[in-house]
């Protein structure tokens, strides 16, 4: 194993920082790359070199993939760690990395690709005897395909894109006489949104559970997991809280969940750190959804319940450290709320502008990943995520007690936060008690 | 601190025969260094200005002689006074700044220089492949800001003109 010199950060805000304090603590010096919205950003900072890298608009600074192989050519970088979003799975950026001889901290390109078709990934899943949820036979040639397979496995179903995401390209179709309508409005859209009309269809899960499973793979071929994270809570496909372990969790369906995206992440010989999302029916029924082949918003969570630094083991991974094989198991009980700059009461609208008074909340058992502080201004070319609180108690309860009472203490000025909404799902019975599922916010009550 | 304290700075650092000087004000910072070989001590300027940083290699004796009005200042305001029509061309890419399409040829723009809109000002490399930088504007070099062969950002200011 050869452990990197120098790691340049292709990224911004709180997982910038994040990747920074492990390289950090590992001796290894840092690079940071800011447009020119995020000069005053605290990544630029703690990192031992900055390069501007473009302007405000990200298609021209932190997705632009020149640019960004420049910093890392004229800073000497022998790694690029891309954070998550951006272009951490962009298959070209992994490509163009090894071809420069940096090595780009995540899944190659082959493996991006692989994942990255919805339809082609589901087929490898079968095949690794990974349960899939019942559907088409890869994309759909017309209506009349469409109209079989549905009757087939039976309705409801859902038309998804391939080269979706998002929720993008996606109907859900609850009788055959709507199925004409859905399959080409989503075609449509897909065709608009990524390129790429191709659509296939399968069973839809009614009110399932978001479970995903972390795993981690060496280059010499060995696998494991790291257990599950519920991320239910979400709103339009963007998860919004995230615990571990899953309130809906037990130690048999752990067991087989675990190897299940073990054998998902063998069968594409994954290395590095990477998630494989499932869906849970109300009969503890599981399917692959897809998988993520980079560091999660929400790895906090199982860091920690099993009290390990999971950027560090990503790059020890692709330094080609070893893996001991061992899976691992929450000893504790972590929630995790995102703060977003905005408005909860009015439909979630964005909150940009000036920060004027700021004060994370601390204390045992409490952990702040913030990029924010006091007098710093919200850009608006980027997402609204301004912080991750994360609190870990020795039960769900007292996790739960902790959450608000850190939330109580969480103080923004000058900005909108989704703060008051997160102190008002605390208190919530059904949340309490650990009942619920992706369809749980169409529901709440969101009135100020 | 203005450009003059600057220049005054150097030439007093060049003389006092101290080899490193570091001086952090307000949101500047400055950093002078001046290599260790001894018959003409040349100084070289490293200036920084949080939060941007790129450090910039200390130059050797060996080297060509940094002229005496060549400073690497990353800052974006023109100054004040008889400088204010001033105008600095920015960097529109990042890689390695070369003054002169190669080493045995002459700068493409030095001090009093004169140019049109369109006439290549300097080289920029990146990724082995070397651009040529082109001027928006027409008029009068009259500061070079990046030392030859130095690593340059986006927005990095290139050269202080005087606008025709």
């Amino acid at each position: 194993m050869k452990l990197f010199k120098k790691i340049l950060i292709a990224n911004r805000g709180e997982i910038a920082l994040r990747v920074i304090r492990t390289c950090k603590e590992m001796g290894i010096k840092t690079v940071a790359v800011y447009s020119t919205a995020d000069r005053d950003s605290l990544h630029v900072r703690f990192a031992d070199e900055a390069v501007c890298i473009g302007p405000p608009k990200s298609a021209d600074s932190y997705l632009n993939i020149p640019n960004l192989i420049s910093a890392a050519e004229i800073t000497n970088a022998d790694a690029i760690h891309p954070g998550y979003g951006f272009l951490s799975e962009n298959a070209k950026f992994s490509a163009i990395c090894r071809k420069h001889g940096i090595k780009f901290i995540g899944a190659s390109p082959e493996m991006i690709e692989g994942m990255g078709d919805k339809a082609s990934a589901k087929d490898t899943m079968k095949k690794a005897g990974v349960p899939t949820i019942p559907g088409s036979e890869g994309l759909l040639s017309n209506l009349g395909e469409a109209k079989k397979v549905a009757k087939k496995i039976g309705y409801p179903v859902i038309l998804k894109a391939t080269a979706g995401g998002g929720g993008r390209g996606m109907r859900v179709v609850w009788e055959e006489k709507d199925l004409e309508k859905a399959f080409d409005s989503a075609r449509q859209e897909a065709g608009a949104a990524f390129g790429n009309d191709g659509m296939y269809l399968e069973k839809f899960i009614e009110e399932p559970r978001h479970i995903e499973i972390q795993v981690v793979g060496d280059q010499f071929g060995q696998a494991c997991h790291l257990s599950e994270r519920d991320c239910s809570i979400q709103r339009r496909h963007q998860k919004l809280v995230e615990e571990s372990p899953s309130p809906f969790m037990i130690p048999e369906l752990r067991d087989k969940m675990g190897e299940a995206a073990i054998k998902a992440a063998l069968a594409v010989q994954y290395e590095g750190l990477g998630t494989i999302e499932f869906l849970v029916d109300k009969h503890r029924n599981f399917y692959f959804m897809e998988m993520n082949t980079r560091i999660q918003v929400e790895h906090p969570v199982t860091e920690e319940v099993i009290d390990y630094d999971l950027v560090k083991e990503q790059i020890m991974v692709a330094a080609g450290a070893k893996i001991s094989g061992s899976n691992y198991f929450p000893n504790l009980h972590a929630i995790e709320c995102r703060i977003n700059a905005e408005d909860p009461f009015k439909g979630f609208v964005p909150s940009p502008g000036k920060i004027t008074s700021f004060h994370s909340p601390k204390g045992q058992g409490v952990r702040v990943d913030t990029h924010v502080y006091s007098g710093y201004t919200i850009p608006p070319f980027y997402d609204s995520m301004i912080a991750k609180l994360i609190v870990k108690a020795r039960t769900r309860p007292e996790a739960i007690t902790k959450m608000s009472r850190a939330l109580d203490e969480f103080i923004v000025e000058g900005v909108k936060t989704t703060v008051p909404f997160h102190q008002r799902l605390m208190k919530d019975e059904n949340f309490k008690n650990g009942n619920y599922t992706t369809k749980f916010l169409e529901t709440f009550d969101l009135s100020e | 601190m203005q450009l003059k304290e600057i220049q005054e700075l150097i030439r007093f650092v060049s003389k006092s025969g101290v080899s490193e000087v570091e001086i952090e004000n307000n949101g500047f910072k400055i950093v002078i260094k001046t290599p260790i070989v001894t018959s003409a001590p040349t100084p070289q300027l490293v200036a920084v200005q949080t939060p941007q940083l790129i450090s910039q290699p200390v130059v050797a004796a060996t080297q060509p002689i940094v002229p005496a009005e060549q400073v690497a200042v990353a800052t974006s305001s023109p100054k004040s006074g008889e400088n204010s029509r001033f105008i600095t061309i920015k960097s529109p890419m990042i890689g390695t700044f070369y003054r002169s399409a190669s080493p045995e040829k002459p700068p493409l723009a030095s001090v009093g220089d004169e140019f049109k809109k369109g006439d290549v000002l300097c080289i920029i490399e990146a990724m082995k492949l070397f651009n040529e930088i082109e001027s928006e504007y027409a008029g009068k070099i009259v500061k070079v800001l990046v030392d030859d062969a130095s690593p340059v950002e986006y927005d990095q200011a290139l050269f202080l003109i005087d606008p025709a």
